[in-house]
């Protein structure tokens, strides 16, 4: 099949950047997006121009680098699947396609479709994590956890941070990842000594880097590769209302 | 105050702030609504031990809200009560939303080439210019039936002849009926939505959620169109 690309081309940071228009040609239903892209590149490599820059790494839907939007859907029009796994069958002949990358003042474009994701590995040190003691890994069955907590637990914890969520969202939120990453640890036993302060300073960590503010449209969830629930971010905001409730109540053990 | 101010500098905790003031003024709607059917109760109240012909049911229900709480609370004493609550809810309600608004496109400062799909619901994408239409509404609703500047001929405490007097123009009850479905929709997303800004959810009782959302913005909408309807039809006249 034959396609028109209206790509985002952007030299760097600081570049204005623009729409630019491609046509790709004997385009095999068989290949994914990205490959679609890899044949666009070798084109662009023979003319002698600059190849488009986009994030990728197992290209297995599982490690979520890859992601950018078309024609408006975060990772495509098919549901549940990164842009890596979206296959050229869903297209026909003659599309026309437009590529830009996540757009988000929290998410700096660095150049074409890459963005600089950092914000979220900022939300995850501000509290996405347990305080152990390192050493050996622990009896696997020391902590008995009950099955549908386990598989509760899991659901939240198939967050790849790709970021779709904050790029679909027509607030530009960052609640959906963030709810995720807190209530995989909040639900276990593992992650219940720390639970109020980690949902306290993620949940201002999200604040700080510039992220919108959630009104429960559910356009993250209908665009999730992972399809995580937006029940998620109700149990964020439970934790972190009890939280603030609790700091209000009491007098805080450390200061 | 400083946990208030604390909670309030969060995007979450101006959600909260935003639903429990919506949880404020939606039992006031319910409760507005419910006055209002007195409008449709036929004959007239007589106060026990009145002689006299008595008042249209509606007339002394609005009788009964000035002077309800006397003599424990002077005339019009709940009913100041009452309003200065509402007021400081819409306060908030409309500063909060206006700080997320700014938030929100702050958090966006390049718009896509090609729009976003919209997958979701259409009440959730009016809620903004809904809120703006509704408080232009309620603007116009205070000067025409609490200070009867813009209600032809006003008769402070005579409620229904001012109802019939207004909604008897076809432009003012068409403006009411659009009001009250920006209204329903808003109601519909915002009665939903707050139960997910609060935290209200369990696998249990979520998909009741909807429904209640539902239920309450249909009934809030047929409720309130009813009024400017009847009278333009004729079922309640002078």
């Amino acid at each position: 099949m034959n396609l028109t690309l209206h790509v985002w081309r952007q030299k760097g940071p600081a570049d204005e950047g623009r729409m630019v228009q491609y046509e790709v040609k004997d385009v095999s239903e068989h290949a994914s997006f990205l490959e679609m892209l890899d044949v666009l590149n070798q084109q662009l490599i023979g003319r002698g121009e600059e190849p488009v820059a986009f994030e990728h790494d197992c290209r297995e839907g599982i490690c979520g680098s890859c992601g950018f939007m078309i024609n408006g859907d975060a990772h495509g029009p098919m549901p549940g699947t990164t842009v890596c796994q979206l296959h050229m069958r869903h297209f026909k002949d003659g599309d026309v396609l437009h590529i830009e990358p996540w757009r988000s003042r929290a998410f700096p474009v660095l150049k074409d479709l890459v963005v600089d994701r950092g914000a979220f590995d900022r939300i995850i040190q501000a509290g996405g994590f347990i305080s152990v003691a390192t050493g050996e890994a622990p009896e696997a069955n020391l902590i008995p956890v009950p099955k549908p907590v386990a598989d509760r637990a899991m659901d939240a914890a198939q967050c790849i941070g790709c970021g779709a969520c904050v790029a679909q969202c027509p607030n530009g939120a960052a609640s959906l990842f963030t709810s995720a990453k807190v209530s995989h640890l909040n639900l276990l036993p593992q992650g219940q000594p720390e639970r109020f302060d980690r949902a306290l300073s993620m949940v201002e960590a999200m604040d700080r880097e510039g992220f919108g503010y959630c009104s429960n449209h559910a356009e993250c969830e209908a665009v999730c590769p992972k399809e995580i629930s937006i029940d998620f971010i109700a149990r964020m905001n439970r934790d972190y209302l009890k939280a603030k409730a609790q700091r209000g109540m009491k007098t805080p053990l450390q200061t | 105050m400083s946990w208030f101010s604390a909670l309030y500098r969060s995007a979450v905790g101006k959600k909260a702030v935003m639903a429990v003031t919506g949880i404020i003024l939606f039992g006031f709607i319910v409760l507005h609504l419910i006055g209002n059917l007195k409008l449709y109760e036929p004959g007239l109240y007589k106060a026990p031990g009145e002689t006299g012909p008595g008042v249209r049911y509606i007339n002394a229900y609005g009788l009964f809200l000035r002077h309800v709480g006397e003599p424990a609370l002077p005339a019009y004493g709940a009913l100041w009560i009452f309003r200065i609550v509402l007021l400081v809810a819409v306060i908030l309600h409309i500063w909060a939303a206006w700080q997320l608004t700014l938030m929100s496109r702050a958090a966006r400062p390049r718009a896509y080439a090609s729009r976003p799909k919209i997958h979701t619901t259409y009440a959730s994408r009016t809620l903004r210019w809904g809120g703006v239409i509704i408080l232009l509404f309620v603007i116009y609703h205070l000067l025409d039936f609490t200070a009867g500047t813009v209600n032809p001929g006003f008769v402070e405490g005579d409620v229904y002849r001012n109802v019939v007097a207004s909604f008897s123009r076809w432009y003012v009850s068409l403006f009411y009926i659009l009001a009250q479905m920006a209204l329903g929709l808003h109601l519909y997303h915002g009665l939903w939505s707050l139960f997910q800004s609060l935290g209200w959810n369990h696998p249990r009782f979520n998909h009741w959620r909807s429904g209640f959302a539902h239920a309450f913005a249909w009934i809030i909408t047929i409720g309130n169109v009813s009024f400017p309807l009847a009278v333009l039809t004729g079922l309640v006249h002078k």
